[in-house]
């Protein structure tokens, strides 16, 4: 029976690098077979905002196409396509209300609304848990 | 299964949040019947001050009408049954004296965090 990884994840997509460190062990994790659980909070419930967008990079003289700026919303269902396609569940909740106070409704394919309750579920059906919070 | 929830990083967003987010969501899941315990330290030992007054905060003549009472929800928090440890040395090294702290706490030295730490089955570090 595979083991299942639950992390908490805390910091807002395109401020620190924790984030991208976050969404590399979730990927390692899964390419080792694990499931996942990610609880969304605060302010890491725009990491999968539908509405992330690319744009054009005059300082770097680049067009949006050539820019092509990565986009969390992007990395993440591509995680979920990739465990998918494994059958590997992941399991990504959004704090509910943590979506309210920032109109961050609109997320990607995969995620659901949840709250705390839902974290100590994951944490209590899981062989370990991973808090990346905010510093 | 048992965790300590470390709360280091203080008063970060607590004016918008009106409170604590990491205090909130263990106070929550406190309410789903976690087994939880916290751990105070760092800048955050603060929270367990009673004399905290954040309030008078005004915009624009927009006056916040419920500002964070951190350490109220600290005691609310330790009446849940959580047990709330504080690092002692980092009273010390603030100037902040027991006499300042809402009661009940389990102040505990950093030497004897390990020990602690073993205790859990997680620790969480928010």
């Amino acid at each position: 029976m595979s083991k299942t990884f639950t992390f908490a994840l805390m910091d807002a997509p395109f401020e620190n690098a924790r984030s991208t460190t976050a969404l590399r062990l979730i990927d390692l994790a899964i390419k080792r077979g694990y499931n996942v659980n990610v609880f969304a909070y605060e302010g890491a419930v725009y990491l999968p905002f539908a509405k992330q967008a690319q744009h054009a990079n005059a300082v770097h003289g680049r067009s949006v196409e050539e820019e092509n700026h990565p986009l969390p919303r992007a990395w993440i269902a591509a995680i979920m396509n990739e465990a998918a396609g494994k059958g590997i569940k992941v399991d990504w909740v959004n704090c509910g209300l943590c979506v309210d106070e920032r109109g961050a409704g609109e997320a990607i394919d995969g995620v659901r609304r949840g709250g705390p309750a839902d974290f100590w579920k994951f944490a209590e059906s899981s062989d370990n848990t991973l808090v990346i919070g905010t510093k | 299964m048992k965790v300590l929830n470390i709360v280091e990083a203080a008063y970060r967003g607590t004016l918008e949040e009106q409170d604590d987010t990491v205090i909130w969501i263990c106070t929550a899941m406190k309410g789903a019947k976690a087994d939880i315990d916290v751990l105070l330290r760092g800048n955050a030992v603060n929270y367990a001050v009673k004399a905290q007054d954040a309030g008078g905060l005004s915009f624009g003549g927009r006056e916040q009408t419920q500002p964070p009472k951190i350490a109220d929800d600290v005691v609310r928090l330790k009446a849940q049954g959580v047990k709330i440890y504080v690092v002692e040395d980092a009273l010390r090294e603030r100037g902040i004296e027991p006499s300042e702290l809402i009661d009940g706490l389990a102040l505990i030295s950093r030497s004897k965090l390990a020990k602690l730490f073993g205790d859990y089955d997680q620790v969480w570090h928010w």
